[in-house]
């Protein structure tokens, strides 16, 4: 029953016939239909005779109307009445003329996206200030009358968002610290300095990896679930809703993240000084032989609680990016899917690049302060 | 909440009146001049052909979209200059049913029903609970539906819990979205029959967008035909079938249109048989 395209052809009185054999369809016409056109070439008459095909499908017909068409002036075919309307169907929305597509030139087209790229980046710093402004008034108003604020979403965010997190990011810095821990050990004892291994464990983690790693993992986490939670929710016009019930969306739901993260940020960055700490204890005890107990005093005398605080205090301002810019991009969601997938991309690369950035301006500052 | 009811808006201005609106995305123009004065009680349908801006109106009335230019009134109260506390009266005396419901998808049913009632009102848990499941089993709902997240309902239930949203804080005004659509011939049937039933008990002025000739025939009292930017054409759905606009004309006498107005034929000579 399968057969797959084929055609004779023959000279008449009047031009060329053609008979068709075989299915022309789309996966079996294949190079018949080349053939037929190269055969057809030229010829002013021709009569095509399709009453011997098996299968017919609209590519089929396409390849046999093109074929046909490429030159003949009068065309004859004979076909059952099926395929006679499967033709003329065809035919018919081959003629209908399509809107015509402007084409740009490529070098048109680069200067308009450059074009466009400069204006974006204006436009979505103008947003990005629309936004924290609309944030700071629903912080204010919350601070104003608290009995308004969701607490139930905020303290079950803060569960989810937050503690959540727990177990990655205590394990991550665990083993962060017991690496710095390993790298400073060998490289120390080389000039007999093991001692110091406690001095810069401490240093790198109370100061800088527990608050990058955490950032960085709800970063990941947390900033890319806020923003693609916001952005299902305007999808799906829920936002929408609320805004005709009266409700602001970022009272509802903006806040409600923003105080979640805020509270379960530092607390976070605590546990994961605690882990990192603990890693390299691990290490220094295991390969250095220095004990808890000196490991701890070399600690408290040589590193001291300032870089502790040094490494807290940008735990509120990671916080507030983090989720300040989670929540944004989930609000600047459009009606599609590819947007939903951007803006999320977008919430954890703006997020991982701005919490770098950040620690750079602190650290420099520090640096200014003395500290 | 009562005790400031009847200052804030005029009861006996039209619930929705639409002057001179201009409405563009760029320079794309979608409304010109367009008017539209929905009387108290009527249950309006507005037809129209995809992209004359059927949704962009919705939208510009319930306040989501800036129009260019022109006024929208609601209850009298032009919206874009109204003061927060008008604009909570507004929303007090207003549902909105979206397409596709846009119920708040990490609530159960219940919860969705309730959080107009917690927004607006000061009444306890026990009494918004119980108003809860009233609305849920006005909009024919089953008594155990409330409980189900918004994701395990099915698309007739889904428009019928957010209809129950819409009505929770007994609104005037109603606004449906393509209230049928995406619904099957004998569920759409069921919920025009509800939304008729509803605005006839509850006083309900309806603005309906819709694409279904059935529902226009079966519960509309006025039809406005969005065509050429405006409203073409304002009247109950008997009189446009004689209309000579070219639009309204193939909309109506199209084959389903024909279908649809002698299958109400049919039915009314039937019911006058009986």
């Amino acid at each position: 029953m399968d057969q797959p395209a084929d055609f004779t052809l023959s000279q008449t009185a009047q031009g060329r016939a053609a008979v068709l054999s075989g299915d022309w369809t789309a996966t079996r016409m294949e190079p018949a239909n080349e053939k037929l056109v190269q055969a057809l070439v030229g010829v002013r008459e021709v009569s095509i005779d399709l009453t011997g095909i098996g299968r017919l499908d609209t590519a089929g017909a396409y390849e046999i109307l093109k074929a046909a068409d490429a030159s003949a002036r009068t065309v004859n075919y004979i076909a059952r009445p099926e395929i006679t309307r499967l033709l003329e169907l065809v035919d018919r929305a081959v003629k209908a003329e399509g809107t015509p597509v402007v084409r740009r030139r490529s070098f048109h087209e680069f200067f308009e996206r450059i074009g466009h790229g400069v204006i974006n980046v204006g436009l979505e710093a103008f947003d990005t200030m629309v936004f924290m402004g609309h944030l700071l008034v629903a912080i204010a108003r919350a601070c104003a009358n608290p009995r308004r604020v969701r607490w139930a979403a905020c303290f079950s965010l803060f569960e989810r968002a937050g503690l959540d997190a727990l177990p990655i990011v205590v394990t991550t810095t665990f083993f962060i610290g017991a690496v710095v821990g390993l790298l400073g050990a060998n490289m120390l004892r080389t000039f007999g300095a093991q001692v110091f291994v406690v001095q810069l464990i401490g240093v790198a983690v109370l100061r800088e990896f527990n608050v990058i790693i955490t950032a960085v993992l709800l970063a990941g986490r947390s900033g890319s679930s806020f923003a693609a939670e916001i952005g299902a929710m305007k999808m799906n016009q829920e936002i929408d809703a609320m805004r005709v019930l009266g409700v602001d969306p970022f009272d509802a739901l903006v806040f409600p993240r923003f105080f979640a993260l805020f509270l379960a940020f530092p607390l976070l960055v605590f546990a994961a000084t605690i882990a990192g700490l603990a890693g390299g204890l691990v290490v220094a005890w295991s390969q250095l032989g220095l004990g808890p107990t000196f490991f701890f005093s070399q600690l408290l005398t040589t590193v001291g609680p300032t870089h502790f605080w040094v490494g807290m205090s940008k735990a509120p301002v990671l916080a507030i990016i983090i989720a300040g810019i989670g929540c944004h991009q989930g609000m600047e969601v459009g009606g599609d899917v590819e947007s939903l997938g951007r803006k999320v991309t977008a919430s954890v690369v703006h997020a991982i690049f701005a919490t770098i950035l950040i620690d750079a301006v602190f650290a420099l500052i520090y640096m200014k302060l003395d500290i | 909440m009562t005790a400031d009811r009847a200052d804030e808006l005029d009861e006996r201005a039209p619930p929705i009146e639409v002057r001179g609106l201009y409405s563009a995305f760029e320079d794309h123009i979608i409304h010109k001049d367009l008017n539209l004065t929905i009387p108290h009680g009527d249950v309006v349908g507005v037809v129209g052909g995809s992209g004359t801006g059927k949704s962009v109106l919705l939208n510009t009335i319930i306040g989501l979209k800036r129009p260019e230019g022109g006024t929208v009134k609601i209850f009298g109260q032009d919206i874009e200059h109204a003061s927060r506390r008008k604009w909570t009266a507004i929303e007090r005396r207003w549902g909105v049913l979206f397409q596709q419901g846009a119920l708040w998808s990490n609530l159960t049913v219940k919860e969705n029903v309730a959080a107009p009632l917690q927004e607006h009102t000061n009444l306890g848990h026990k009494e918004i609970s119980e108003l809860a499941d009233l609305k849920i089993a006005l909009a024919g709902l089953a008594p155990g539906s409330g409980a189900l997240k918004p994701s395990e309902l099915s698309g007739g239930m889904i428009k019928r819990a957010g209809l129950a949203r819409a009505l929770a804080l007994d609104p005037e005004l109603l606004f449906l979205d393509e209230p049928t659509s995406g619904l099957d011939p004998i569920s759409s049937a069921a919920f025009d029959e509800l939304i008729r039933d509803l605005a006839d008990s509850l006083d309900l002025t309806v603005f309906m967008i819709t694409h279904d000739l059935d529902s226009l025939y079966a519960i509309t009292d006025q039809v406005a035909v969005l065509a050429d930017k405006k409203v073409v054409a304002m009247a109950p759905v008997r009189e446009l079938e004689k209309s000579d606009h070219p639009w309204i004309r193939s909309y109506f006498l199209g084959t389903r249109g024909r279908a649809s107005a002698e299958a109400r034929k049919a039915q009314a000579a039937a019911s006058g048989a009986n």
